[in-house]
């Protein structure tokens, strides 16, 4: 079975604390919502096939608890939580994330904002990170490196350009 | 020591606006410093202090050109910076292609119990 891939994740930086990723996929948002939020089928995507999705534990309604957990096939586990705190069916999850493992991530975890629409039976998923400061932000994006990235971003995108 | 550590990579490079300034007007061509001072309206020690910290991290190339000193920019420190980016993008891009695939299963499903099953 060939699968037509709906498009690419665009990520952008819109402010130095946010991470705002979109993506279209060619189904129906109370499918893209049932896929985020039943665990037996978060187990069957969430690994990205670079291993195995354990703990896919899902309590969903407003102060529940999300936690999700993979062992990546190179053997080390990673691990998130969080709570949830709006549910709106189909259409909108608010939820905070935290990365296991980072001293002190409970105290400031980032809030995901995910948002659905449908047309034409396709949907944008739009899903928006915000973290307290640009520091988090950084580490989220697996890096301790800190200074003006969204800048940095946007001037090599120009670089890019010129050089053709 | 803690001074040295701050310029010492592309990320702190760039992090100061005056020299994200310096770089902007270097990606349309080599230029003398004095043109630098005039488009950036600041004195020219200014400018040779960023500049100077710009060539630290390969930034920023140099060569004479009779009494001139000719800027150009460098982009490929800036690698990294946008390996980073990329690299973040990448991952969810791999756990959304998962996603397709589920979601294809899922269509299906649904045509099943409402048609010929």
């Amino acid at each position: 079975m060939t699968v037509i891939s709906s498009g690419k994740a665009i990520l952008t930086l819109p402010a130095d604390t946010q991470i705002l990723i979109t993506r279209e996929f060619a189904a129906p948002k109370h499918l893209v919502f049932k896929a985020f939020t039943t665990p037996e089928l978060i187990k069957r995507w969430w690994h990205a096939k670079r291993g195995d999705a354990t703990i896919a534990f899902v309590d969903l309604r407003v102060g529940g608890r999300w936690r999700w957990v993979m062992i990546a096939d190179a053997g080390f586990e990673v691990a998130f939580h969080g709570e949830y705190r709006e549910i709106v069916p189909n259409e909108r999850l608010v939820y905070t994330e935290v990365f296991e493992g980072v001293p002190g991530g409970d105290d400031d975890p980032a809030v995901i904002t995910l948002t659905l629409e449908e047309r034409d039976g396709r949907t944008l998923l739009t899903q928006l990170t915000e973290v307290s400061s640009r520091a988090v932000r950084d580490m989220i994006m697996e890096s301790g490196m800190e200074g003006g990235m969204q800048d940095a971003y946007d001037l090599l995108e120009e670089v890019a350009i010129s050089l053709g | 020591m803690a001074r040295a550590a701050t310029t010492a990579d592309a990320f702190n490079a760039v992090a100061e606006p005056r020299r994200r300034q310096i770089l902007d007007v270097l990606v349309g061509g080599e230029r003398p410093v004095n043109d630098l001072v005039a488009r950036l309206g600041i004195a020219q020690p200014q400018v040779s202090k960023h500049l100077r910290v710009l060539r630290e991290v390969g930034l920023v190339e140099v060569r004479d050109e009779g009494r001139q000193r000719l800027y150009r920019l460098n982009g490929s420190p800036l690698k990294p910076i946008h390996d980073w980016v990329k690299n973040y993008e990448q991952a969810w891009n791999e756990r959304f292609d998962a996603l397709d695939e589920l979601l294809e299963e899922l269509k299906r499903e649904e045509e099943g119990d409402d048609g010929d099953q």
